[in-house]
This record gives structure tokens, sequence and C-alpha cells, in this order.
């Protein structure tokens, strides 16, 4: 096993092919037809069809994107006219923030992984979870209603009284789609936060839990607290776009800043929505890359709870130049500070764990490593636009920008493909060539510094976002990031190639190739329908990897109580 | 509905699953609460901002209907308790008469509420619709929140009226709802919908 | 039964809360009426959380998650208004 083939992952167990009786109870195979796939209450099966479905919005989001870094090539507004180009960004951020990323990790593999990482059969609303799907296809069918709409043009931000009274774009069905694809955020977070209330198998404590687990409950209680507020100022546009009430407009005694309040006090932990899941993969694959126990196992999930609660304090930093008071401002800039101690306590954990640990890499491990390094960077920049004196200057600016994309994509969108590689041979049941994986890893890296890099310096040196005209003296740097934007696609496109490869052709997986500690890595690959034939009994720690790292006897252990165990 | 003597095959126990579904209820609650604090957020914002103007149309409202309206809901929420009382003591025919006057209260609720509509209309104080008083402006933006809030609210009222409803038809064969776990849950909601109207009831009549 | 006896209490209870809270919106209370006005309605909230709605005999985590929404419109009511009354204070 330590005798690596390049084009092998070095780190897969020689497990016995499985046989076909093992495929033929896999979850995959318990019917086949249209109607057990859209009428399924298996999570896994639930967890597939949300995988499609994002996967197509982030195609989706993705033209939109092209259509922007193409416009960008030249100062001039020759691609898209101003218009055409409002509706572009609008597009881009609304499909890309509710139908691609807040969805993306945890109705995929949260939904598949949760009750597997617990021991339990399902998550403990099935049918809950179906609704959340098919709700979530209605917001995105309202999605792709606004684009034949002719789109809007105010931003995914939908700040009034723009949206409510001046646009003349599609803002009502765009609204309604977002309104629509938050029940299905809130579903998602009541069947996860009860899930691991009251599924957890015997001996799984909160103390044994995965951290993947603890990430996604502390994303569950957003979803659960943040969404309803987003509902209702959505509503309330929507309201003075067909009745005219005045709610936001200053003219009829209303607030702007009022929907401001009311949209941040959910998009800012929208992004917590966004990053904390993928913090919970990266704790998964750290720990698995150094076959080591993590270091500091309740900072990390007494963290990921600190950034879901703090995280719903500090919204009115992206108010800061909107006329919000000064004294407020104050407190939400100390706030902003504040609110990146946990995060920043995580990187350190994860470093500390990967320090001394019998490290092997492969493709899940550099998107991990991936996220780390673009998360600190797109982490620090934030607290640079935490503080009044920096933000007043480059807030609007591409800095800002820069600075979210870092995160989401440079970050969450990496654990998303981390993820993806991770559990693919568990939820598919195969294995993928990892040199492939490797290379996908380098070049979405390379390409995500090369888009956004330059973005840091286009807005310090006062390039404004949403704009497509600028002055030419930005536009080498422009070049350089759309050029990048390329190649970064490439990156996201080879996946999909290797991957669906390997569905065919790939080696059939044992149920656990990581040698990884999880519940579900004890199941085959893929796991039958109720995931496990009796309920699992747990007696040990997350990540109880053997003291010493891989050796060619050591057998993978698992949380899973096992007969001769000490 | 009717009671099911088996959990689901997810839990181990059916009392593990009753726990599960009153949780999964009560944060539903929580996140309806949340919905109507924007709105509140709204009618907080304008009294801050427009407090003469709010105060002079607060002061226009049907305080007495407003408040009959009140002890309706708070009696009918009291017959909802009572009537989960006696499911759970196996008296389905007194739970069956305790739900229909709950949903008879409920109803009058929401004819009271209309009634006070027409008056508004009459008045000439609904913006843009009833003929002439009201033109735009903070006193037009707290009749339009007003019929915002109460809108969305009676909303609710008018499900929860269904999610009552649909507890009689299965009691004459569920009489061993012993744990009244349905009718439990369904209690939960209605009594939410009460505890939102005691706070629009003062937001909204009774600012002075 | 004392379960339908503390139900009626509290009904009797809640109906007074509500007489208490109309006479209070005529009585010359000034600036003090909203206190008065949302202290009532908090208190009948609590009779109906605490006694129809069962929060007595629940464990603390159903408390939990009920009082999680009003906990947390005190946070956005809180910072949105440290936002609104201070507009126009001087710099």
């Amino acid at each position: 096993m330590t005798d690596a083939m390049s084009h092998v992952n070095p780190r897969m167990s020689q497990e016995p092919v499985p046989d076909t009786a093992e495929e033929r109870v896999s979850y995959l195979a318990e019917g086949h037809s249209l109607r057990s796939w859209l009428l399924t209450t298996d999570h896994k099966r639930i967890a597939i069809l949300f995988l499609l479905s994002i996967t197509f919005f982030f195609f989706c989001g993705g033209i939109a994107a092209a259509l922007i870094r193409l416009d960008l090539l030249t100062p001039a507004p020759d691609l898209l006219s101003n218009d055409g180009y409002n509706r572009a960004f609008s597009l881009h951020g609304i499909i890309m923030v509710w139908f691609f990323l807040i969805p993306s990790i945890p109705t995929t593999f949260g939904n598949f992984l949760i009750p597997m990482m617990i021991g339990a059969r399902d998550l403990a609303f099935p049918r809950l979870n179906l609704a959340s799907w098919y709700i979530f296809v209605l917001g995105g069918l309202a999605t792709l209603a606004t684009v034949v709409l002719g789109g809007v043009d105010t931003g995914w931000t939908f700040y009034t009284p723009f949206s409510s009274t001046y646009s003349n774009g599609a803002v009502f069905m765009a609204v309604t789609a977002v309104f629509i694809s938050g029940f299905s955020s809130i579903l998602t977070g009541i069947n996860f936060i009860v899930t691991v209330h009251k599924l957890r198998c015997p001996g799984m404590t909160w103390g044994r839990l995965p951290l993947f687990v603890w990430a996604h409950y502390a994303t569950a209680v957003i979803f659960v607290l943040a969404t309803p507020v987003l509902t209702i100022a959505l509503v309330l546009v929507a309201l003075e776009r067909i009745a005219g009430i005045g709610i936001f407009d200053p003219r009829l005694g209303g607030d702007p800043l009022l929907f401001q309040h009311l949209f941040w006090f959910y998009s800012h932990p929208a992004v917590y929505i966004m990053v904390l899941p993928a913090m919970g993969v990266v704790s998964e694959l750290i720990t698995n890359a150094a076959h080591k126990q993590i270091f500091g196992y309740w900072f990390v999930a007494g963290s990921a709870i600190a950034i879901a609660v703090i995280g719903f304090m500090v919204w009115g930093h992206h108010m800061f130049v909107s006329g919000q008071s000064p004294y407020a401002s104050a407190i939400f800039s100390f706030l902003s500070i504040v609110v990146a101690v946990p995060s920043a306590i995580k990187v350190y954990n994860w470093t500390a764990t990967l320090h001394k640990g019998d490290i092997v890499i492969d493709g899940p491990l550099l998107y991990a490593l991936g996220f780390i390094g673009l998360f600190t960077i797109g982490g620090l920049t934030g607290l640079m636009l935490a503080m009044l004196a920096i933000d007043v200057h480059v807030t609007d600016t591409y800095f800002v920008v820069a600075h979210f994309h870092f995160i989401m994509v440079g970050g969450s969108v990496s654990a998303f493909f981390g993820a993806l590689h991770f559990w693919w041979p568990k939820i598919t049941g195969r294995l993928y060539n990892d040199l492939w994986a490797r290379l996908a890893a380098l070049l979405i890296f390379a390409g995500f510094v090369m888009t956004f890099a330059p973005q840091f310096l286009l807005g310090y040196e006062g390039m404004p976002r949403r704009y497509h005209v600028y002055p030419a003296v930005f536009q080498p740097l422009n070049v350089m990031s759309s050029v990048g934007a390329s190649i970064l696609a490439f990156g996201y496109l080879l996946p999909f190639t290797y991957l669906l490869w390997s569905l065919r052709h790939g080696k059939p997986a044992g149920p656990n190739p990581w040698g990884a500690t999880g519940l579900e890595w004890t199941t085959p690959s893929p796991p039958p329908k109720h995931n496990f034939e009796t309920v699992p009994v747990v007696d040990k720690q997350a990540y109880c990897y053997p003291v010493g790292g891989r050796s060619e006897d050591s057998k993978p252990a698992t949380q899973k109580a096992e007969p001769g165990d000490g | 509905m009717a009671e099911v003597s088996r959990p689901q095959p997810q839990f181990p126990t059916l009392a593990r699953q009753r726990e599960a579904d009153h949780l999964g209820m009560l944060i539903f609650l929580t996140t309806e609460v949340l919905i109507f604090g924007g709105l509140f957020a709204a009618l907080f914002v304008l009294r801050a901002e427009h407090s003469a103007e709010y105060v002079k149309s607060s002061k226009g409202m049907h305080l007495w209907l407003g408040g009959i309206n009140t002890a309706v809901l708070l009696t009918s929420s009291a017959m909802v308790a009572l009537m989960v009382e006696a499911v759970r003591a196996g008296r389905a025919r007194l739970a069956k008469w305790l739900l229909m006057g709950a949903i008879a209260l409920g109803l009058a609720f929401l004819a009271i509420k209309f009634t006070e509509y027409a008056l508004e209309y009459r008045d000439g104080v609904v913006p843009r619709l009833s003929p002439g008083n009201l033109q735009g402006g903070p006193d037009a933006l707290f009749m339009d929140l007003y019929f915002a809030a109460t809108g969305l609210h009676a909303l609710h009222v008018a499900a929860g009226l269904v999610l009552l409803g649909s507890l009689i038809w299965p009691f004459g064969a569920a009489r061993s709802d012993s744990s009244a776990a349905f009718a439990g849950n369904a209690a939960l909601y209605w009594h939410l919908v009460d505890v939102i109207w005691l706070f629009l009831y003062p937001t909204l009549y009774l600012a002075r | 039964m004392k379960a339908v006896r503390t139900i009626l209490f509290a009904w009797a209870a809640l109906l007074a809360l509500l007489g208490l809270t109309i006479a209070a919106s005529f009585a010359p209370l000034g600036h003090a009426l909203p206190f008065v006005s949302y202290g009532v309605a908090f208190a009948k909230t609590g009779i109906v959380a605490w006694i129809f709605m069962e929060l007595r005999v629940r464990d603390g985590l159903q408390r939990i998650a009920l009082g999680a929404g009003f906990v947390w419109l005190a946070i956005l009511f809180t910072l949105l208004f440290a936002d609104n009354l201070t507009r126009g204070w001087p710099a």
C-alpha cells in the first residue's frame, strides 16, 4: 500500500471488490423508474436530486459570469448594453447565491451524510425533505421565468427604492423565486436540527459527532432563524411593487434603509450558511488526510456555533455608507471584528491537525488546502472591510467583490469539490482517477487566484463594482481576471469528465477506501436504502485514527463499536 | 391524523418520533415569529420616524372591535387547550365539541376582521381603494401596514382553522390518540396565531 | 381536573390582562404607555406559552426552540433601533 502508483491514490486500501449481491441492495438499485426517484423519501436519493439541480444552476450562474468577464475584457460597453450588464450580474448573483451556494453542501452532502454519520436510517422528516426539493425546483423555475421575462437589473441585493419603485425589470418574479426558495431552506433547517437532536444512535453523544455534523447543525440554526426575515422583506418589496404602499419610499413616509436592515439581517448570516458547511467538510478532509485526531475538537465545534450566533449581529457592516448612524456602524464594526475570531480558530486547528500528521497528498486534500489558503485571504480582507476607515474607501468597489469571491468561491466551492471527491466512492460506489483530481484541484486554484487576486488591486485602485465601463488603465488587470476565469471554468469542467467516466469505468469501491473513521464508512459503497442493517453503537470519538498514522497492518478504525474492542 | 402504533423506520421508538414532531413544530413556530417580526420592525420604524401620524392613525382604529377580537382569539385558544386535554383523557366527543367551538370562534374572528375592513373602506381610510380621504404619506403607510399585517395574520388564522378542521373528521376513529400528538401540534400552531395577535393589537390599536 | 382548572384560570387571567391593557390606553400614561402595553402583551404571551402551549411541562430544548424566535427578534430590534434612533445624533 505504501508503494504508490502515480495515478492511483496511494491511500486507497486494497479492499476486495464487492460482489453483485451487495450492489443489488444499494440505494441506487432500489427502483429504476422515474417515479421511484421523484417520489423517493430516501435522503440519499433526495441528495442526488439536489446535486443535479444545483449543478444545473451552477452552469446557469456560470454562463452569466462568462458574460460578465467577457464584457469586462474591454473598457467599452461593447458586449452588453448597460441594462444588459445590470441584468447579467444580477442574475449571476441571484442564481449563485440562492440556487447554488446556499443549498450546495447542505442539501447534497448534508442530506446524504448526516443520517449516516449519526447512525440513523434517514432524516427525521423524510417527506419534508422531498417537499424541500420540490419547493427548490419551483423557485428555480421562477428564476428561469425571470430570465425569460428579461431578468432584473437590481443586483442580487434588491435595494430599495430602486427595486420597489423604479426598476423596469422582472422584480416581482425574481423576489417570488427567492421567496419560494426560502421555504426550501427552512424545511431543510428544521429537518437537520431535529435529526441531530433525536436520531443519534446509541453512544453517539454530542462530543462524538463528526465536525461535519456540528457545522451543519449550526448552519441549520441559521437557516431557521435568518430566512424568515428575508421572506418578509421580499414580501414587502413585492407589495410595494404591485400596490405602491410606500414602505421603503421616503416620499411616502417610508424608510429605504429598513429594507437593507431586514435584507442583511438574513444575508449576512446567509454567508455563514455558505461557509460553515464547507468548514465542516474541511474538518473531515483534513483529519483524514493527516490520519490524525482533530486538534481542539471542542474549539472547532464551539466556533461553528459561535459563528452562527455572532454572525447575526454584524449585518450593518454592509451598510456603512448607506446613511446608517455612525454609532450603529461602530457597534457593527466591532462585532464584525469579533466574528472573525472563531473562523481564525478553525484555521489554526486545521493547521495544527496537519502538523506531524501522516499526510498523503491527494485530490480531496488539495481542495481542503485550497479552502484554507483562500479562505484565510478572504477572511483577512474581510477584517479590513470591517474597519470603517478602510471600508468607506473600498466599499462598492472590486475589493469587496474579490473578498467575497475568495470566501465563497475559493472557499466554499473548493470545499464542495473536495467533498464531491472524498465521498464520491461512498455515493456512487466507484473510485476515480486521482491524478486527474489533483490536476483539476491545481487548475482550479491557479485559475481562481488569477481571476480574483487582480480584483483586489482593481478595487483598491478605485474600480467600482457593477460597472462594465471603466478607465482604460484598468484594462490589463481586467484581462488577467477574465483569462483566469477561463482557466477556472476549465478547472471546474474537468471533474465532470473523469467523475462521470468513473461511473461506468471506475474501479468499484469498498466500504472504506480512505481508511476514514466516520460511521458512513462502515456501510457498503453505495449504501443500502436504510443505511445500516442494524443500528450501530458508537464507543469512540470522531477521528479515532490509530495513533502512529498509517501502516501496513493497522486496520482502519471507525467510531463503531466492534466486538473485540478493548 | 389517526394514531399510528408503529414509529417510522428512522425512529427507535414512537415516543421519540412524537418528541421529534413537537420539536419540529416549535421550530417552525419560531420561523413564524420571525416572519411577523419583520412586519413589526416596519411598524416600529414607522412609529419612530413619524410618531404623530402613527398615533393619530392608531386612534382612528376600531379599538373595541379589536378588543373583542382579542377576547375571541384568547377564548378560542383556551378551548383548543381544553380540547387537547380532552383528547388525552380519551373523551372524543367532548374534544369534538370544544374543537368546533374553537373553530366557530376563529371564524367569528375573521368575520369581525372583515367587518372592520368594510368599516374602514366606508370611512375612506383604505389607501388607493376607498374614495378620497387618504393621500400618500405616513397615515396611508400606517393603514397599508395595518392591512398587510392583519391580512397576513388572517391568512394564518385561516390556515389554522383548516388545520383544526382536519382534526374533526378522524376523531370518531381516533379515540385512542391518547398522547394527543397531532392534536397537540395543531394546537401549538393555533396558540401562536393567537400570540401574534396579542402583539398586533397594542401595536396597531393602542398606540396613544 | 387540575389541568382544566389551570387552563380556565389562565383564560380568566388573559381576559383580565386584556381589560387592563385597554384601560391603560385611556389613562394619561404618556410615554409610559408603550411599556405597559407591551409588558401586558408579553405577560399574555407568557401565559399562552407556559400554560396553553404547555411549555411548563416541556423540556429545555423545546422551550429554547420556541423562545429563540423572540430572542432573535430582540437582536434584530436592538441593532436596528441602534441605527434608527441615533441617526440624528451629533457626530
